[in-house]
């Protein structure tokens, strides 16, 4: 009997993803998720453009990919017409901050019963580091060699702040990777979030700050340890909405 | 007991620092077909089986029995 053993939800396909990068740690949280829950037969995943473009090549399920920022749309669509699937959709910030934020927002509000997996590393990977809406003050990327300048670049947008104003979603929260303890708390996350929309809950989105060695030019422990030191005081950890806890504190 | 896949190992390291036992290294001596430096185990004795390599591990190399 195996301790530990790859989820039965992920394929054979081996990561196209760079050395160190936590976009595997969290394809094995949501495949965790989805075998624990029973569920692998009838979810659908909603693909996005990004790194994890290719996300279908990974997961067992049935897999979508959607034009660039739309999987909200397109998970909402599939939902609608399929209500008894899990629906979820996997984007990084480039694809649901940026291009997507609309459709991120607007799903959020309307509430609708999926399950959004949402990558923040404060920079787009797959393009070779630009300056993404949810890259940090003073961070150096391509497209902002002299550091993010808040005068003409604005500030980060805080996703889970931002969604947490709105009435109608279920469960927002902030998770992140960075170390064992951190990971096993991202886990409980994600399948919560799962659990949510089997019980018809509504929308949950769990934000996972996540790395990017390559493009911070750095090695993969050390951008582990810049999320402790430079991602998470601006982007803190926690639980922004719940509407399960705020039902039992109301009776 | 460790059991790794080290084809499919990247040499990240992300393992080598979560191992409390600091059991693991990346080899000095050998490459898997793709180029990377795999994990290896220094003292498979030491192992308390507590699976912390292989939660940070992003590329699903280590099972644990």
């Amino acid at each position: 009997m195996a301790k530990f053993n790859k989820p039965k939800s992920l394929t054979d396909a081996v990561f196209h993803y760079c050395p160190g990068c936590t976009h595997g740690i969290v394809h094995r949280l949501v495949a965790e998720a989805i075998d624990e829950l029973g569920i692998e037969g009838k979810t659908i995943g909603v693909a996005p453009v990004g790194c994890s473009v290719m996300a279908y090549n990974y997961f067992t399920c049935d897999m979508i990919q959607a034009a660039h920022g739309r999987a909200p749309a397109v998970a909402t669509g599939v939902k609608r017409s399929l209500p008894d699937h899990i629906v979820f959709t996997y984007q990084g910030d480039g694809d649901l901050a940026s291009i997507g934020l609309c459709e991120t927002v607007s799903a959020a509000a309307r509430g609708e019963n999926i399950t959004v997996i949402f990558i923040n590393n404060a920079i787009y990977g797959m393009t070779g580091g630009q300056m993404a809406p949810t890259s940090l003050i003073g961070q150096v990327t391509q497209t902002s060699p002299y550091g993010r300048d808040a005068a003409t670049q604005g500030m980060p947008i805080k996703i889970s702040e931002l969604l947490a104003t709105l009435e109608a979603p279920s469960y927002i929260t902030r998770v992140t990777v960075n170390n064992v303890k951190n990971v096993r708390n991202a886990k409980a996350a994600i399948k919560k979030a799962f659990q949510n929309q089997v019980e018809g809950k509504g929308f949950s989105l769990v934000e996972v700050v996540s790395n990017c060695p390559t493009n911070w030019g750095m090695t993969p422990e050390k951008s582990l340890q810049w999320i402790d030191t430079h991602m998470l005081p601006y982007y803190p950890l926690g639980v922004y909405k719940d509407k399960d806890a705020e039902d039992k504190n109301n009776g | 007991m460790l059991i790794f896949k080290e084809e499919l190992c990247k040499g990240c390291g992300l393992c080598v620092s979560a191992c409390p036992k600091k059991i693991l290294q990346l080899s000095k001596t050998r490459l898997n077909s793709k180029g990377h430096a795999p994990v290896e185990v220094t003292d498979p004795d030491a192992c308390i089986s507590c699976a912390f390599c292989a939660t940070m591990c992003p590329d699903c190399v280590i099972t644990i029995e």
